[in-house]
């Protein structure tokens, strides 16, 4: 009995994943041995509550906007997200860029949800083809989408004709964050730049957007995301005026 | 009414935070608060075990002739001990707060590693907005 049962899993095992089962060295059936039971014990426990409790979020409708998150468990997820980022790059500059790629692929999903949200929700849907609405309905409804409120402000770079700002006075980001003082120049919104960076890319703006502090005695978390439009955009921009 | 100091001892019994907020307090080094808290995570360790009905939390107050000490030990054991006179109203209920920012401002910034000193400004702004300003 006691050998008979891991012999029966051992070869449901070796026919699924090699042709022979007699090549399977004892070290290899006996590391395979454990596999078999994990994907069911996961699948047992989850399956009675989820389909008692409440739909999985795949089977929620969409067009409905999620209830609040919990901002709680949401910092605490992004402390580790920081930390496991932090403990696998050199550098400022490349903990910066991780966030924002980790960012990026939020902002596409966004994008994709608010586009079909708004497809189902007005008759005559939109879509954004000149810079300043696109960066209006960025401030106003991705803000509200990600962070539950829209941003503070928006300006233009007085210097750089490509340089667009989108500031948010008290950043959800940013509200536990202390940045040690070695690592002063850090913004941990170069998240929310690339959740920025990917629907501003979505629109067909393509741009480089980047996160920096720029605290005020009122607000000492403000940010700036700073948006730096690609050339084609402000020579595409020319043409519709 | 006053509170003079605020300390914060891990589970190890290390002290991870200390803070004076008014005159009154003798001047020790960092090594003797640290002595200090050691022995107060070892007293409290004791008196935990001395209670004759079952399980107990411990020591929650230590009163003297001109100061209050009052414990507030956390589910993670990490302590909070705040150094008061005799006459401060609930420092417990201050105690909670500070906890409360603790749970903000050090264990949600990921510049923090658990059981270390806390170096977080973030925590010292708010507990100078809860307490005042100290040195």
């Amino acid at each position: 009995m006691s050998y008979q049962q891991p012999h029966s899993r051992v070869s449901v095992l070796s026919t699924s994943s090699t042709s022979s089962g007699e090549h399977l060295s004892p070290a290899a059936s006996s590391t395979r041995f454990s596999l078999p039971s994990i994907p069911t014990t996961p699948n047992a426990l989850v399956r009675p509550s989820s389909s008692a409790a409440r739909p999985s979020i795949y089977d929620r409708p969409l067009t409905k906007p999620r209830p609040d998150v919990s901002a709680a468990a949401f910092t605490f997820l992004l402390s580790e997200l920081v930390q496991y980022t932090q403990k696998r790059v050199s550098g400022i500059n490349d903990l910066e860029r991780r966030l924002n790629t980790l960012g990026y692929r939020i902002g596409s999903r966004v994008l994709e949800l608010m586009a079909w949200r708004a497809e189902g929700a007005s008759k005559a849907p939109k879509r954004e083809i000149r810079f300043l609405p696109a960066l209006m309905s960025v401030h106003t409804q991705v803000w509200r989408a990600v962070f539950g409120k829209p941003a503070d402000g928006i300006e233009k770079s007085v210097e750089n004709a490509d340089e667009y700002m989108i500031i948010d006075n008290d950043p959800l980001i940013e509200r536990y964050i202390s940045v040690p003082k070695d690592m002063s120049q850090l913004s941990c919104s170069s998240f929310t730049a690339g959740i920025v960076e990917a629907v501003l890319d979505g629109l067909g703006f393509p741009a480089r957007v980047t996160a920096h502090n720029t605290p005020t005695t009122q607000f000492p978390s403000r940010t700036t995301i700073l948006i730096k439009l690609e050339k084609s955009v402000l020579e595409r921009e020319e043409v519709l005026k | 009414m006053a509170i003079f100091g605020l300390w914060v001892i891990n589970k190890a019994g290390g002290l991870v935070y200390q803070r004076n907020f008014a005159d009154g307090l003798a001047q020790l080094t960092s090594n003797e608060y640290l002595v200090l808290a050691g022995t107060l995570h070892g007293i409290h360790a004791i008196t935990s075990r001395l209670s004759p009905m079952g399980s107990s939390s411990g020591a929650q107050v230590i009163e003297g002739e001109s100061f209050k000490m009052t414990i507030l030990l956390t589910a993670t054991a990490t302590k909070f001990v705040l150094l008061t006179s005799l006459a401060e109203l609930n420092p417990e209920n201050t105690l909670q707060k500070v906890y409360e920012i603790y749970s903000d401002a050090v264990m949600k910034n990921p510049f923090h590693t658990p059981e270390m000193p806390i170096r977080s400004e973030g925590f010292d702004t708010r507990i100078t907005t809860l307490i005042g300003s100290g040195q």
